[in-house]
């Protein structure tokens, strides 16, 4: 799992590539949005087109990171999510808590 | 009853994490060779993996003496894979509903209910002497002009 960050009109974007799964994927994903917390970010869009797998784990951190970043004053939100994500997500009723968007344009342009 | 053309496999594994990969792999692979979909795969899979974790972290405690022992019979209409740990077991009747509004922002509490939800059959059996044995039954669509609506559509109601 490969998490790359820029930035975009002061947006902190993370690109996540591969699963985000128990024991690395979700370790890495809970790392990234920490370091970018302790940067002193306070708009974070999470772009998950390039994720292959989630599990309970992966929904998990997502969960956390939002909440620590809500709690803090700041906004998570979620873009490009493939359609397996979409329905774990789904699932588990999680979709309605997460703002999410198709375009990335409009995700940065919402915050 | 499985399949008479089915096929058994036997996976002991370490409980560490990383040996997730190792089962899922050869189930998939397994799985290539019936009438699973794509979708289907990729949701007992998952499935897959949940039971896994649950057995790795819940049930051994990340002990890697402790072992998790997986067979599955994977038939051309019918999978049924045991995973069984090491572990004390638990109450299934303790497990908490992650769709309540207390535990829908919990970080955990989601796996049992995915595999539920991604399997037609999760069963739990305790051994007397210790040891959870989780099954999971999927009953594999040989129509495929179902492709996409075995989970999210159907599950998600």
């Amino acid at each position: 799992m490969k998490i790359d960050v820029r930035q975009r009109e002061g947006v902190h974007i993370l690109d996540v590539e591969g699963k985000i799964t128990i024991g690395r994927g979700d370790v890495a994903l809970r790392d990234a949005v920490h370091q970018q917390l302790a940067g002193g970010a306070t708009k974070m869009l999470i772009n998950l087109q390039e994720v292959s797998t989630i599990d309970s784990s992966g929904v998990g951190e997502l969960v956390s990171a939002y909440t620590t970043v809500t709690h803090r004053g700041g906004k998570l939100k979620l873009v490009n999510l493939p359609p397996k994500v979409n329905d774990i997500l789904q699932i588990t009723q999680l979709i309605t808590v997460f703002e999410t968007f198709t375009d990335e344009d409009e995700a940065v342009g919402s915050f | 009853m499985i399949d008479a053309e089915a096929r058994e496999y036997h996976l002991v594994i370490a409980s560490r994490f990383e040996n997730i990969e190792l089962v899922q792999v050869v189930i998939e692979d397994a799985l290539r060779q019936t009438a699973a979909t794509d979708d289907q795969r990729h949701w007992i899979g998952l499935a897959l993996r949940e039971a896994l974790a649950n057995a790795i972290k819940h049930g051994n405690r990340l002990d890697p003496e402790k072992r998790v022992d997986v067979e599955a019979e994977v038939g051309p209409s019918l999978v049924r894979i045991r995973i069984r740990d090491e572990g004390q077991g638990f109450e299934p009747e303790e497990i908490r509903d992650p769709l309540s509004e207390e535990n829908r922002f919990r970080a955990d509490g989601r796996g049992i209910f995915y595999m539920r939800r991604l399997m037609d059959e999760v069963d739990f059996r305790f051994g007397p002497g210790g040891g959870t044995e989780v099954t999971l039954i999927k009953r594999l669509d040989t129509n495929h002009d179902n492709d996409n609506d075995d989970t999210s559509q159907e599950e998600a109601r």
